[in-house]
């Protein structure tokens, strides 16, 4: 299949002069005693695909709301389009929500839920018809139509929330763990088709998910929160290979996090994690302090696992197979080192499991490069 | 069989307690009156076997439900009874909706005392809250005294027998049967379901009307019928309340059946109240089954 010629890549967040649509200016949120959203500021832009993404009670649900008129903002300001959207009632904002339940008007057919919107705007009734239509092909249920919500699947209620939220055509759509009650198969399906519609459609999306490898699929940037607070934004591959910090490295994916002190080099830093184990030497254009307590963050498939030493591999360990987790596609082996230590190194199993090289208790080495990890401070 | 037998427990009482003092109503209202013990004839003498069968069937016409088209009496006091339970089913939805809405956006540990708030009245006799009602409406009775003492009024104003006293009457009696059902349904209703109308563009006022009320439909109807059904053959408020001068269908029959002792009479104005009120309960019961059709 002939490919178009590469786009110029999406990234208006780099751009100095490009004007957020929403702009969160040292926002917070506090339900009582309680701080909800912690003194927060973010930009997002348009036709993006944001994802909020953190464990439950992070306060991405709470910063969901607020843009959507649900929630009173206690300090601060969020701008929508330059205008500051706190006396703006949820119904005249340009902003639609994708509810978590779906929400959708269980004495109404999918038709009149998708045309609930165009109703209350007034749209004349050829408009309203055109569109609702255009919003059925667009998800898919021009079959379903006449049917009432309790009458179709998840999936496809889903299909019908996500084309009652985008009838409108908003400036700004906001999801709500939009997937989290579809199967996995589905969830997946629907992940690719979610992003297909934003750029049909090009509407801004704002997601919110405690699924990671949702927010990673579908997101051009992701926001991972903790606590009311911001801990790292940017887009999904920067916040794999360079998290900010130990929190992030550790709730994205999988991690080996080693913690040591830093002996700073020219281009590099050496660092001392355990006794009577070598130095592991890392890259890195950061300065540390000598003697600084440092984390080394390493992703499990960047260590490679070999029988042999290998020749000039800039870090190598030697250990002990403890534990084989067997995923299908990867496989997952924790090494136990001489110290006690547990390292988790993945591969591909690109041979068939009767071909497997290594086993419980065989004695193993570990090597990566030295642009494998990230220094974090701690 | 254990399903049957199931089944059949239903089924038994109802037969046992609704459809045989049917028979023997619809038996009297086709019979003549008499003086004797009972007061109508024929009565069914099976010693006489297969002729007493025969003469006892022979006895029996429709001569009590044509006197009743006769007097302009009986369907004055029909019309009227559905009036007044159509005008006062639609008060009690007026008062019970927004009581039922208060309780289901209450607190939720609130909920169960306020629920038993609307339920405690039954716990005191029917017929002694009937009375204090009098003691309340009554030309020297409390409210009167209590309007006159703030200077509202200068007399006494004459609420007791009069139709208005019968409305409050039934207003009273019958309010739980609405807020229970409109209750349950308001209870069930989904926040995010309003937060929705509102994010499409609805005022609160607006998503109120297009998703709170259809949702609280079944609950209105069920709630309406359970007023609308007894409040049309109430006897006991009109006559202790309304004074003479309200006509209710209950109250003839009552009248018939021990002032006048015509038995036959009072049975086919009975015959025929329980013939108009098939329609709304064959009504309500289907409402319920559309409900539950919806939820399965």
């Amino acid at each position: 299949m002939a490919q178009p010629k590469p786009q110029t890549v999406f990234a208006p967040w780099t751009d100095p002069d490009a004007k957020p649509l929403i702009r969160f200016r040292n926002v917070t949120k506090r339900f009582g005693d309680f701080t909800a959203i912690d003194d927060l500021t973010l930009d997002i832009y348009e036709k993006e695909f944001f994802a909020l993404l953190g464990p439950s009670g992070c306060g991405k649900t709470t910063m969901m709301r607020m843009l959507a008129g649900f929630e009173s903002i206690t300090e601060g300001t969020i701008e929508l389009a330059g205008q500051d959207i706190a006396p703006v009632p949820p119904n005249k904002r340009a902003v639609n929500m994708m509810f978590q339940s779906y929400a959708l008007f269980p004495h109404l057919s999918v038709w009149d839920n998708i045309a609930f919107g165009l109703r209350r705007e007034g749209m004349e009734k050829d408009r309203m018809n055109t569109r609702v239509e255009e919003m059925l092909r667009l998800t898919r249920l021009e079959r379903f139509a006449k049917r009432k919500p309790h009458q179709i699947s998840g999936g496809q209620r889903q299909r019908v929330a996500l084309a009652r939220s985008l009838a409108k055509a908003p400036k700004l759509l906001l999801l709500d763990e939009p997937l989290g009650a579809l199967d996995a198969k589905l969830r997946q399906d629907t992940q690719f088709e979610l992003m297909d519609i934003q750029e049909k459609t090009g509407t801004t999306f704002v997601i919110v998910t405690h699924d990671q490898e949702e927010a990673m699929t579908v997101a051009s940037r992701v926001a991972v929160m903790d606590e009311g607070r911001l801990m790292q934004v940017d887009t999904p591959a920067e916040i794999y290979e360079q998290p900010a910090t130990t929190y992030v490295a550790d709730f994205i994916g999988d991690v080996n996090l080693m913690k040591g002190n830093a002996d700073p080099k020219e281009g590099f830093v050496l660092l001392d994690w355990a006794p009577n184990q070598p130095q592991i030497k890392a890259e890195t254009s950061k300065n540390f302090a000598a003697g600084q307590e440092l984390h080394y963050a390493i992703r499990p498939e960047k260590i490679a696992i070999t029988a042999e030493k290998p020749a000039e591999a800039p870090n190598a360990l030697q250990g002990k197979v403890l534990d084989i987790a067997y995923l299908g596609n990867i496989s997952t082996y924790h090494v136990e080192l001489p110290g006690g230590q547990i390292v988790k190194a993945q591969t591909a199993n690109t041979r068939r499991l009767a071909n497997r090289g290594f086993t419980w208790e065989d004695e193993v080495w570990l090597s990566w490069t030295a642009t494998a990890g990230v220094l974090l401070e701690s | 069989m254990r399903r049957f037998a199931l089944i059949a427990i239903p089924y038994a009482w109802l037969l046992a307690l609704f459809l045989v003092p049917f028979l023997i109503v619809l038996k009297i209202s086709l019979s003549d009156i008499t003086l004797a013990i009972p007061p109508y004839e024929p009565t069914l003498d099976l010693s006489a076997g297969w002729e007493g069968l025969k003469t006892f069937f022979s006895g029996l016409d429709f001569e009590n439900f044509t006197f009743l088209t006769t007097d302009d009496l009986y369907w004055k006091a029909y019309l009227s009874s559905l009036r007044i339970g159509a005008i006062s089913t639609l008060i009690t939805l007026c008062v019970g909706y927004p009581i039922a809405y208060g309780m289901a956006q209450s607190a939720p540990e609130w909920r169960p005392t306020l629920l038993m708030l609307v339920i405690l009245p039954f716990w005191t006799s029917f017929l002694i809250r009937v009375y204090s009602w009098m003691g309340i409406l009554s030309t020297e009775g409390v409210l009167n005294q209590f309007l006159l003492w703030t200077g509202l009024i200068s007399e006494p104003l004459t609420i007791l027998n009069t139709p208005t006293a019968v409305y409050i009457g039934i207003v009273y009696t019958y309010l739980p049967f609405m807020i229970l059902p409109i209750y349950s349904a308001l209870e069930k209703l989904d926040i995010s379901l309003l937060e929705a109308a509102e994010d499409l563009g609805c005022s609160r006022l607006k998503a109120f009307w297009l998703v709170t009320i259809p949702l609280s439909r079944p609950g209105i109807i069920a709630g309406c019928f359970l007023v609308f059904i007894p409040a049309i053959g109430e006897f006991v408020i009109p006559s202790l309340l309304g004074g003479s001068r309200t006509l209710m269908i209950g109250k003839v029959l009552w009248e018939e059946f021990f002032n006048n002792r015509d038995w036959p009479v009072a049975s086919a104005v009975a015959i025929i109240l329980l013939l108009i009120l098939i329609v709304p309960i064959i009504l309500f019961q289907r409402n319920e089954q559309k409900q539950r059709e919806a939820e399965g």
